[in-house]
């Protein structure tokens, strides 16, 4: 009991710092964390997905979707509320993650990802071809309100980035509570071997239908906070290059903890920015190198240098 | 009538081409199980390679004609030293890791290829419109179709029946045979799997960077055009059933026909009605239309 109010202590004073930092780090840093959140909150449902042995290659439809809501809903609907956009884009997404969860839990493997992949590149083909959709351009996503408080300039930016870490611990928190239940401990068990679960009693196609429909709620959560951070929404949001990059985050961060996304995102849009900016040419290089070296040297990625016990059982599976 | 013979021949065209983009896919990921993303990357370094060998020739003023032979040598030298390094260099050290892992590899290997293209031959598109222009057109009733476009029918043909009959009336075919069928039982009969898996490799590799090198003359060749074959050829080989050469045929006629018939019929769909076909295709039959299903392991 002590121990786990010592560790919730710990993230309480994380948090806390996380908050602060919107208010003393100048505004570029707070914009990258904010972004880096946001994304987090997309790789937070890989995780889930990654522990259950699938990997989606098709996040990037609820991210787009997510993005969309904000921006088609500030056009048509005049709706600008941040609290309301993001109830609305996550719930747009878990409807259609259902949907699509039909089809897809009855993959596995490649089929999964490539399926997934399918489905996101639908949207981008249906959204580039649609002028009412904004086509190539996309939208401007105009300023958000906050329950009516409408901030400007350097508060916009602070009260966004809080409302976007709000969001992004209320996910963390959750997918920790799920993972902690009955359905959340059939991650790994299904990754293991799916006909045991299936002696057990338990639909495995029904199990991963939920995390497909979870994965794809958090997944539109995350679009709907980066259009509101990036104030831009476009085709490309669908693209299968987004969703690569959300793997690879996944990759970089580890599936050790509901944090690591976070950090491992971050981590990502720091390593983008400088390798952007010093080497415009070569930082997709610079990526694709990391990526080998983590697959080769860090299969558990990131978090597993900072969690002080022995590795946990690795994610690999012997062949 | 001269839609339907517009969408056909189109259909045709464009059924052969993406049938040479993507059955090296195919042939790697049926004997070794490895879906390579970076075989994108492999046609842009075809396309880039093919637009470079042209134009030294072009500039040695040679016989005009020669510079088919160009695209040939361009693919074959990209491919093979492509090849060679990715498998020896750095998927061989993998083969006994998860499947989805050595995806993740391959999607490694293609964001450095990416830039490795814009570190060779610069951000500035190139052209290779040489052949393209030297064969000219021919009039099928009132409609006018490019000679090098038509002429990719006959290298889809030739392309497919060479690699039907190396796998199944040479030597070499049965031993891939043999190894796609089992491999620890092949090894255990003393056939060389690690080279098996070198040659199919290197001839899969060399096969993407054919499919780059045939289309440079009919585009501008800019970085990214790798980036959006990969999921053409994932769809066409996925629809086919994944692995299987005569699949990957099917699928691209399926796919070539139903992208014709978008644009000349509802072009609002162009750009998705692949997917849609792979999706419909999926629900149906998960395996693909050619593909074997696999026993679960319990």
């Amino acid at each position: 009991m002590n121990r786990s109010y010592q560790i919730a202590l710990r993230y309480a004073a994380a948090l806390a710092v996380l908050a602060a930092a919107g208010f003393l780090l100048p505004q570029w840093a707070v914009f990258l964390l904010n972004l880096a959140l946001s994304k987090g909150l997309v790789v937070l449902g890989l995780l889930v997905l990654w522990r259950t042995g699938l990997i989606s290659f098709g996040q990037a439809l609820y991210f787009c979707i997510g993005g969309y809501v904000v921006g088609m809903a500030g056009l048509y609907l005049d709706l600008h509320d941040a609290f309301v956009l993001l109830a609305f884009g996550t719930a747009l997404s878990l409807a259609v993650a259902v949907l699509v969860g039909f089809l897809v839990a009855r993959y596995r493997q490649i089929f999964f990802a490539m399926l997934s992949l399918a489905f996101s590149m639908i949207l981008y083909g249906v959204l580039v071809k649609t002028e009412a959709l904004g086509s190539t351009d996309g939208f401007n996503v105009g300023r958000p309100t906050f329950l009516g408080y409408a901030p400007e300039g350097e508060a916009l930016a602070i009260v966004s980035y809080l409302f976007t870490l709000a969001a992004s611990a209320a996910g963390a928190f959750t997918v920790w509570l799920y993972l902690r239940s009955t359905l959340g401990h059939l991650t790994t068990a299904i990754r293991d071997n799916e006909v045991r679960v299936e002696y057990l009693g338990v639909s495995v196609r029904g199990a991963i239908h939920a995390k497909v429909v979870l994965a794809g709620a958090l997944a539109g959560a995350g679009g709907v906070l980066s259009a509101l951070a990036v104030g831009h929404v476009d085709p490309e949001m669908a693209y299968w290059t987004t969703s690569g990059e959300f793997v690879f985050v996944t990759i970089l961060a580890g599936t050790g903890n509901v944090v690591a996304p976070f950090l491992g995102s971050a981590l990502f849009e720091l390593l983008r920015t400088y390798a952007f900016q010093y080497t415009p040419y070569t930082w997709q290089m610079v990526l694709g190198g990391t990526l080998l070296l983590l697959i080769l040297f860090l299969p558990d990625g990131i978090w597993s240098l900072l969690s002080r016990r022995k590795a946990a059982p690795s994610t690999r599976r012997e062949a | 009538m001269l839609t339907a013979i517009a969408i056909g021949v189109d259909g045709l065209v464009y059924a052969s081409w993406l049938f040479l983009v993507a059955v090296g896919l195919t042939l790697i990921f049926g004997v070794m199980k490895i879906l390579n993303v970076a075989h994108g990357s492999l046609y842009a370094f075809g396309a880039y390679g093919a637009a470079t060998m042209v134009g030294i020739y072009t500039q040695a003023g040679l016989a005009p004609l020669g510079a088919f032979a160009m695209l040939l040598v361009a693919a074959l030298i990209v491919g093979v030293v492509l090849g060679v390094v990715m498998e020896r260099g750095l998927l061989r050290f993998m083969y006994q890791r998860d499947e989805v892992i050595i995806v993740l590899v391959t999607y490694a290997a293609f964001l450095v290829l990416e830039d490795l293209i814009k570190l060779i031959w610069g951000v500035d598109p190139y052209y290779a419109s040489e052949p393209y222009g030297l064969l000219g057109i021919s009039e099928i009733s009132d409609l006018v179709f490019s000679n090098y476009d038509l002429s990719l029918i006959v290298m889809a043909v030739v392309v497919g029946g060479l690699l039907w009959v190396a796998v199944n009336r040479t030597r070499w075919g049965k031993l891939l045979q043999a190894v796609i069928h089992d491999r620890e039982m092949s090894e255990a009969f003393g056939i060389n799997v690690s080279r098996v898996y070198t040659v199919t490799f290197v001839v899969g590799a060399v096969l993407g960077a054919l499919g780059g090198a045939l289309t440079a003359p009919m585009i501008s060749v800019t970085p990214g055009i790798g980036v959006e074959v990969i999921v053409l050829a994932f769809a066409v080989v996925v629809i086919g059933g994944m692995g299987s050469v005569p699949g990957a045929a099917i699928g691209s006629l399926i796919v070539g026909i139903s992208r014709a018939a978008a644009v000349h019929l509802l072009p609002e769909v162009e750009l998705f009605v692949i997917y849609a076909v792979m999706s419909g295709v999926l629900v149906l039959r998960p395996q693909g239309l050619f593909g074997q299903t696999f026993a679960k392991r319990i």
